[in-house]
């Protein structure tokens, strides 16, 4: 027997394996992310007076990085939208955005942490720079995931959709999918680290 | 569906089969096999090879709590060879090694992680689940075959992280199986690299194999189920694992976090969980070391978010198994299915918001204190209902006596037993006093071991003939269940009373330095309850001894157990009985489907007296 329902949608969930899977994982890193947005708040809170540092990063270099994130999930969306429409060609050329906007970010990112560490800020400094290297370290991560299976697809996972488009269609909506909730996490990070 | 032979030239993730029969390699076929069948049995023998190391590891312990820093016969001299000095004592003259505190305290911290993270959960939900599941809703394999394979080799490289972590400079983690801090951070500081270091990045294992793990389970529950298999016709079993899907895959990732967090108060320096101001030993000052800042009850926060929940992991696959075994050894149906869905879905629900109840000694405040008291006891109601319809449906059976059965009947009051002590640990007021003491060790045993345990060693009896066509010796299984009967209890019995005494959890003269000195004025711990440790411990090597014939029996039996006559040697009813024995690559011949409840014993006018799930209406 076959595994059922890998690329067409089981009739009464309406869904294929593959979706179903990419929902419950991101349930997991909701938790995961809302342990750490947890804890920031509980360290907030219990912080001895004066010693919680109010708006230390650059709003700008954020401000840009959360436009960069935006933006790449447009165009990952188009991508999708654009193999949905048959158009391979359009999809390689959204892809390719996204790419370079992951890789934008990471860099602008890289910049920020470099600037800490030359002022000789780490982690240990206090738990205010505890909780931000682990939180965006954490989001850097998921970043740097999502950009690999991404330029798979791009690259030599393409080849897919010569031999099965609806499966390798499939495969970039789950991608697309996480890659949203990586621009969500940012969302949230953003203001609670930036601005607040 | 037929069976067609493809080879996939794409590597990915979620289609992996080469379902067909071409021949695979050895090693495709039982080390790196994507058959949820062989991986369930990987799990299985890994598990219980665990379940014999943290067992010997609290015979060890149990040795000391008797005998206090006496030379233990023979092992103390290999223990010595392989650890050294700073864990194992000499006696003075030559007289042989006992066991120092250090190596006490990782022995106490690695029984219980080994037990929880790597004996119990792999083998109720990795093994049973993996194994059980696909056939039960008639499924050809789990929904996604290599997360499934990655699952598992994440657990088995974290059980060598944990198992490793004994033989570094230091040796493994002592903080507990909860890793409190500071006490986690300070402990082994001199070493950058120490043992919870090990158990930290086991645990970062551990956690993102269960995850791999329960996605799976759930998406092929719900995408997999065989037509007409709808919700209310799932075995329970396959409810009771679903659940526990839910429970690793919501509260393990903030025990990640924390995990995360700890890793780098121990290796990078920050003070997540270390609070400004901290002394060492009431003199060295961390000042200088550390920022500070950080909250010793965060840890704790997180740990139990994971923790309580992870409870109902160890006892959710086991009501499972037994709600299978007791039906098909009733002959009856199972009174009260739906409570029973119902009730675990509530326990699902409820185990996340109960968590502080591990937490009241630490000042957490009355308000608090009372909202988890009040939670706590609600749980109480599914866990009560589970119980009463299991011993209802015992009511009016033709009860067949086989070895699973025994177990499962063994089950239900232990498991009971386990249950109503834990009531005055839900309690604020009463929990002050028998807070980490050895009353809540006896509590939470109950449950674990003459509970868990039982249920899945019903399991291992009950699915054995599917595994290999065998059936495995009755008269050693009934052995190995009246001795394991008789000393689990006598091993956990006298511990409500050293409890209740006021015997703390943890000590490693076995309470001798609390005992009580009438001529000095002191009120301490009575003699009686000290000495109780010693027939506690023989106890234990009593139960060691009653497992042997189940060793024996399980690889015996593989070759020389008397063979089943046909594919459905208990006469059960759910679609695992319907496929070949053992069922091949793919599972079922055709695909089959569903027409009736799970447990349609005793239908009146059928001759045979049960009727399959996938048979059709006359
Ligand atoms: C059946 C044989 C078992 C025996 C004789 C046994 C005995 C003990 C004893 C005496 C302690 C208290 C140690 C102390 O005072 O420090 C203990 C602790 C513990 N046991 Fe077991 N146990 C058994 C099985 C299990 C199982 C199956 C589990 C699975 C969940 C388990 C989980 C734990 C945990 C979590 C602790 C607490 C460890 C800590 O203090 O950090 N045990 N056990
Ligand atoms: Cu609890």
């Amino acid at each position: 027997m076959e595994i059922p329902y890998n690329s067409t949608p089981r009739p009464d969930t309406g869904l294929y394996n593959a979706k179903v899977g990419i929902w419950l994982f991101l349930a997991s890193e909701v938790m995961l992310f809302g342990a750490l947005f947890s804890s920031y708040i509980l360290l907030r809170v219990g912080a001895d007076p004066g010693m919680w540092h109010l708006r230390p990063l650059n709003i700008w270099l954020g401000t840009i990085n959360t436009g960069v994130l935006i933006f790449s999930s447009i165009t990952i969306l188009m991508s999708w939208a654009n193999l949905k429409m048959n158009s391979f060609e359009g999809f390689r050329k959204f892809m390719l955005i996204t790419l370079l906007c992951s890789v934008a970010f990471l860099v602008i990112k890289s910049i920020e942490y470099g600037s800490k560490f030359s002022h000789g800020i780490y982690p240990k400094t206090d738990t205010y720079y505890a909780i931000y290297f682990t939180l965006t370290g954490l989001h850097a991560l998921h970043v740097i995931g999502g950009a690999l299976v991404n330029l798979y697809l791009w690259g030599p996972g393409s080849k897919m959709w010569k031999t099965d488009p609806e499966r390798f269609t499939n495969r970039v909506e789950v991608s697309g999918l996480f890659w949203h909730f990586v621009d969500l996490v940012w969302i949230f990070l953003f203001p609670v680290l930036y601005l607040l | 569906m037929a069976t067609t032979t493809q080879s996939n030239p794409h590597h990915d993730v979620s289609d992996s089969h080469h379902h067909g029969h071409e021949e695979l390699s050895f090693w495709r076929k039982y080390v790196f096999s994507t058959d949820h069948k062989v991986i369930g049995i990987q799990y299985g023998l890994t598990a219980l090879t665990f379940l014999l190391f943290g067992f010997f590891l609290i015979m060890l312990m149990r040795w000391q709590l008797a005998y206090p820093n006496q030379p233990i016969p023979v092992i103390g001299g290999i223990l010595h060879f392989f650890f050294g000095d700073n864990a194992m004592g000499a006696v003075k003259d030559g007289g042989g090694y006992f066991i120092m505190p250090d190596f006490y305290n990782s022995l106490g911290a690695m029984h219980g992680t080994i037990m929880v993270f790597l004996a119990i959960v792999p083998l109720a939900f990795g093994a049973f689940g993996n194994y059980v599941i696909p056939l039960q809703i008639g499924a050809p394999d789990m929904a996604f075959p290599r997360l499934n394979m990655a699952s598992y080799w994440m657990y088995f490289v974290g059980g060598v992280v944990m198992f490793v972590s004994f033989f570094i400079p230091g040796g493994a983690a002592k903080a507990g199986w909860t890793s409190y801090s500071p006490l986690a951070t300070l402990t082994d500081m001199q070493y950058a690299v120490n043992g919870q270091t090990f158990w930290l990045v086991g645990m970062v294992l551990l956690i993102s194999s269960s995850l791999l793990g329960s996605v799976n389970f759930i998406a092929t529950v719900i995408q997999l189920r065989a037509p007409g298999l709808t919700w209310m016709r799932l075995p329970f079993f396959v409810w009771a694992q679903f659940v526990t899907a839910f429970l690793l895959l919501l509260a393990f990732p903030p025990l990640e976090a924390a995990g995360i967090m700890q890793l780098m108060d121990n290796l990078l320096d920050t003070s997540f969980f270390l609070p400004t101001g901290l002394m060492v030993g009431g003199s060295v000052s961390m000042a200088d070391k550390i920022s500070g800042g950080g909250s010793p009850l965060l840890w704790q926060h997180l740990f139990w978010f994971l923790a309580h929940p992870e409870v109902y992991v160890l006892i959710l696959p086991a009501i499972g198994i037994v709600a299978e075994v007791l039906a098909n050894n009733t002959r009856k149906p199972l009174w009260g299915y739906k409570s029973l869905v119902y009730s675990a879905l509530a326990i699902g629900f409820l185990s996340f918001i109960v968590w502080a109840h591990h937490m009241y000694l630490t000042g957490m405040g009355v308000t608090i204190s009372t909202f988890f008291q009040t939670t706590t006891m609600l749980i109480s109601v599914p866990s009560v209902i589970i119980l009463t319809t299991l011993m209802i449906s015992l009511y009016g059976g033709s009860i067949r006596f086989t070895t699973p059965m025994l177990f499962v009947l063994a089950f239900l009051p232990m498991f009971g037993l386990g249950g109503l002590t834990g009531l005055p640990l839900g309690f604020n007021a009463s929990d002050l006093y028998l807070h980490d003491s050895y009353y809540v060790i006896a509590h939470f045993h109950y449950i674990v071991a003459p509970g868990t345990i039982f249920a899945l060693f019903a399991g291992v009896y009950y699915w054995f003939p599917k595994m290999t066509g065998r059936k495995m010796s009755e008269v050693l299984g009934k052995i190995h269940f009246v001795g394991s009967f008789i000393f689990m209890n006598a091993i956990f019995l006298p511990m409500f009373i050293q409890g209740l005494d006021g015997m703390s959890r943890r000590m490693y003269d076995g309470g001798a330095s609390y005992a009580s000195d009438m001529e000095a004025g002191i009120l301490g711990l009575t003699a009686e309850s000290i000495r109780l440790n010693i027939p506690i411990t023989h106890a234990a090597f009593g139960l060691a001894l009653f497992q042997l014939p189940f060793i024996f029996n399980l690889f015996w039996s593989i070759k020389n157990g008397k063979k089943v006559e046909s594919d459905n040697p208990w006469e059960a009813t759910t679609l695992e009985w319907a496929t070949p024995t053992p069922p091949p690559h793919g599972n079922f011949t055709e695909q089959p489907v569903v027409y009736r409840d799970p447990y349609e014993y005793s239908v009146p006018g059928v001759k045979k007296g049960f009727v399959a799930q996938n048979e059709s209406a006359e």
